[in-house]
């Protein structure tokens, strides 16, 4: 072999020559970790940067507007001459609002997943489960104006009185965009339950339907929870369907077929608005999305509490 | 034949001939098969398969994998129906019903056979959760009755020593023979009369091994069990009665001693003395 190749160098030799210009990839080499970690820092400095800002701003407001006022109050008039900052009734709205999206959501997503995962044939699976999930690739603002000109009106026919905006439309819309979160989520959680337990419960006598309301879903409850946790977020933080279908009354009220104010929709009207950099109206909008962020901050503490508590482990 | 084989077999054959010595009981027919045929889609599986299975015995079922002797054994309760493209035609007579017509509740016959899988199959719930989850989806709620069930369940599967003082403890932290016994006792809790067992031992060590074969003997004494092996030395230890099945036929049907000592078809011999499978 060597003989037929004389005017060639060996292998070794040419490996030889290439180490001297390797030497440069050799270095970078050695450089890729802290590289790779400076990149990889970048988002939790920017988190950090998110929670430095939202604090410190905060301490502002709060320096004009007494903290237990903020918290207590259910008066929020940012823009009267005697203006009062109470984050109750932005509070009060963002939770009736999460209610009502989740009682639309909860029970739709968890049938839609039951159905997916325990009944549907393959072929339907196969089909139905991309469909819900382009569901989840609608625009928020195409939902906000579905809200505001097609389901109000709608709910009109069952409560004549409801107003043009109000947060019943919004909080149905929301928890038709957060369906498919949860029923994909939760389908993926029942399908990576083995099938031999399933067989297991088969085999003592059980109907399907006991099979996955006894066997299935419990092993597969933290991927559940997680879901239902994940779509209460999105329904705290959804901002554009709020914002352009539940007006911006900032009353402390219970009634759902009124307007009321969520946190995240506040935050866009001060912003978009008229509020002077270092006003305490401004400020107000770091008091206001500090709180949201606590709340979503609980939440997710919640979900992983109730995820390991009641996690069946297999 | 291996030495280990051959010393197997004699110790059954001096078996056989002490019991041959009592009286013969008439024994129920539980199970009576009349011409079987089953498809998974254009895949004939079991041709005209022939069978009668009798209470308070043990049934072996041997054969090399994909003969269709797992296929059959979850035929009997039905569990082969889970695979979408199945169709039989024949009979199974259970009681002097037939369980392949369709009209037949077949969580009616789960309840009434019991079934033990290759891997053990625990809930990932605690181990007191597992064997009251059979009665529990039958009806019986009271606490005080559902502790009897259990401790009679694990005690009947002679692991109720290890296990008393952990029944709260999670399934999935228990060894792998546990588990099955654990299955097993699971299995007892709803009071069946056949027990269907699928490869009970291929996942296990071989001390966990002679554990659930021993506790096989015992169970006959109340059940049918039908078991299903690759091993067949373990068939020729604890059954009374063993089929061949190859390709989707029944080669040979009779007592123990006779199919592994005097087997008459030619392939069964090849079969259980090594020659293929």
């Amino acid at each position: 072999m060597a003989a037929n190749n004389k005017n060639r160098m060996s292998v070794s030799e040419m490996i030889e020559q290439q180490k001297q210009k390797r030497k440069f990839f050799n270095q970078l080499e050695r450089l890729v970790p802290s590289l790779l970690l400076i990149i990889a820092s970048i988002s939790v400095l920017t988190t950090v940067g998110i929670i430095y800002t939202l604090f410190a701003e905060s301490v502002a407001f709060f320096r004009n507007v007494p903290i237990l006022d903020f918290f207590t109050g259910t008066v929020l008039k940012p823009l009267s001459q005697n203006p009062e900052f109470g984050v109750l009734p932005l509070l009060n709205g963002t939770i009736i609002s999460t209610v009502i999206a989740m009682l639309v959501a909860g029970p739709i997503g968890m049938m839609s997943a039951i159905y997916l995962s325990e009944y549907a044939p393959d072929n339907v699976r196969r089909v139905l489960k991309p469909l819900l999930e382009i569901l989840a690739g609608v625009p928020t603002i195409v939902y906000g104006f579905f809200a505001f000109t097609f389901v109000t009106p709608l709910l009109r026919m069952i409560f004549p009185s409801i107003e043009a905006t109000n947060i019943l439309s919004p909080g149905i819309i929301m928890g038709v965009m957060i369906i498919p979160m949860i029923a994909s989520l939760s389908e993926d959680a029942m399908s990576s339950v083995p099938n031999s337990m399933r067989e297991g419960a088969l085999a003592l006598g059980s109907t399907k339907l006991e099979t996955t309301f006894k066997v299935v879903i419990p092993a597969a409850l933290s991927g559940i929870v997680a879901s239902f946790v994940l779509g209460i977020s999105r329904a705290i933080g959804e901002t554009m369907i709020v914002a352009i279908a539940s007006g911006s009354s900032k009353n402390f009220s219970f009634d759902i077929t009124g307007s009321m104010q969520t946190m995240t929709a506040y935050i866009v009207e001060v912003a978009g608005g008229e509020a002077a950099a270092g006003t305490t109206i401004y400020y107000s909008l770091y008091a206001v999305a500090l709180t949201l962020f606590v709340f979503t901050l609980i939440m997710n503490l919640l979900a992983k509490y109730i995820s390991r508590k009641f996690r069946e482990e297999y | 034949m291996s030495t280990v084989m051959t010393k197997a077999i004699n110790l059954k054959l001096v078996r056989n001939e002490n019991e041959r010595s009592e009286p013969e009981v008439q024994k129920e027919v539980v199970y009576d098969t009349k011409g079987l045929n089953l498809w998974y889609g254009e895949t004939h599986a079991l041709k005209n398969i022939n069978m009668d299975i009798k209470e308070k015995e043990v049934t072996a079922i041997i054969g090399p994998s994909g003969c269709g002797k797992s296929t059959y054994l979850k035929t009997l309760n039905r569990m082969v129906e889970l695979v979408p493209i199945v169709k039989t035609s024949g009979q199974i007579t259970y009681k002097g019903k037939n369980i392949l017509d369709k009209s037949f509740r077949v969580e009616d016959l789960r309840t009434q056979v019991g079934m033990v899988f290759q891997k053990a199959n625990p809930f990932p719930k605690s181990i007191y959760e597992n064997i009251a989850y059979g009665p529990k989806i039958h009806g019986i709620k009271n606490k005080k009755i559902l502790d009897e069930i259990v401790e009679n369940s694990l005690r009947g599967a002679f692991i109720w020593d290890e296990l008393k003082d952990r029944l709260n403890d999670n399934a999935y932290g228990l060894s792998g023979g546990q588990q099955q016994r654990l299955c097993i006792a699971r299995c007892l809790a709803v009071e069946p009369n056949v027990i269907l067992m699928d490869e009970p031992t291929s996942a296990l060590d071989p001390k966990s091994t002679l554990r659930i074969e021993e506790l096989v003997q015992e169970l006959k004494k109340d059940y049918a069990i039908v078991i299903v092996t690759h091993n067949m030395q373990q068939a020729a230890r604890i059954s009374d009665k063993t089929a061949f099945f190859l390709n989707g036929e029944i080669i040979e049907y009779d007592k123990t001693d006779h199919i592994f000592n005097n087997p008459a078809d030619e392939r069964t011999g090849d079969y259980i003395s090594g020659r293929f499978g």
